[in-house]
């Protein structure tokens, strides 16, 4: 099954977050790639999203959308430098 | 009392199908994976159970094949809300990897090839509820479905049921998994439809 980048994440974190965060810098905690989060390799056939690191593959977010809540595990992240207007 | 038309309550069903609440019946096996799916070849694969205590057991592929196996006819039941019925597998029942390991672990955390993990207690890994499988409708257990083998517990979701399996490490506290660290529920019961964390 294959990928998809991270500009597939759009629409899931705009629900919860008020600026778009495809543009923001993540730092990977596995092996501390730096890269945006458009750049991720994103698994969205699963119970939940799962992007991972382009450089090593380990995960670096999933987001689970149940019925009236999300939970979003940012542990594979050092960082996200976000872009403000 | 209002006659109701089949056609006006969604997908149609035999009327004996009895799915858990919230599920549909699924004809093909979809295939869900959160990451690249691992090639583990069976002159590589090994599988472990390490105790509670340091202790380890090891089965190599030729060790676990030469184990007494058990063909399963068995429903499944996906989180993602699709069900198949009489799937048909072969594989080694955990009553038999576990029966000369000694443990007082209340609980199980489950690992595979690709580092994904999932939780569940022990005692629902024995008593004929939970097996190896390494072969699916009477062929070998592809990549896809989790091959050369996978666990197979299916009377919990299916995310329970870990593909690509590589071992067992028993603990006596619980310890959540991948998809239980993240939102979803602990145990896991389709009937009872724990889906999420609250269900």
């Amino acid at each position: 099954m294959s990928h998809v980048d991270g500009n597939a994440l759009a629409g899931d974190l705009r629900e919860i977050f008020a600026v778009d965060l495809t543009a923001a810098t993540g730092q990977c905690s596995g092996c501390g790639y730096k890269g945006s989060v458009a750049s991720l390799r994103v698994y969205q056939n699963a119970p939940g999203v799962v992007a991972r690191c382009p450089h090593c593959e380990e995960v670096v977010l999933r987001l689970v959308r149940g019925r009236d809540r999300a939970w979003l595990d940012l542990r594979g992240t050092v960082s996200l430098e976000i872009p403000l207007p | 009392m209002p006659i109701v038309s089949p056609g006006f309550t969604g997908r149609r069903q035999s009327p004996d199908v009895q799915l858990p609440p919230g599920q549909y019946l699924a004809e093909d096996f979809p295939v869900l994976t959160a990451g690249p799916t691992p090639r583990v070849t069976t002159d590589r694969w090994q599988f472990t159970i390490n105790t509670e205590a340091g202790q380890r057991y090891d089965w190599s592929w030729q060790q676990l094949i030469e184990l007494p196996a058990e063909k399963i006819t068995t429903d499944i039941h996906c989180v993602t809300k699709w069900s198949k019925l009489g799937t048909r597998w072969k594989g080694v029942s955990l009553d038999v990897l576990l029966e000369d390991v000694e443990t007082a672990a209340d609980f199980a955390l489950v690992q595979s090839y690709g580092s994904y993990t999932t939780n569940l207690p022990l005692e629902d890994l024995v008593d004929g509820q939970a097996w190896i499988a390494y072969r699916y409708d009477g062929e070998e257990l592809t990549p896809e479905h989790g091959g050369p083998a996978r666990l197979l517990v299916p009377h919990l979701y299916f995310w329970k049921s870990a593909k690509w399996v590589r071992g067992i490490q028993l603990l006596l506290e619980d310890e959540p998994g991948f998809w239980e660290s993240a939102g979803y529920h602990d145990y896991g019961d389709p009937w009872r439809e724990q889906r999420y964390q609250g269900d």
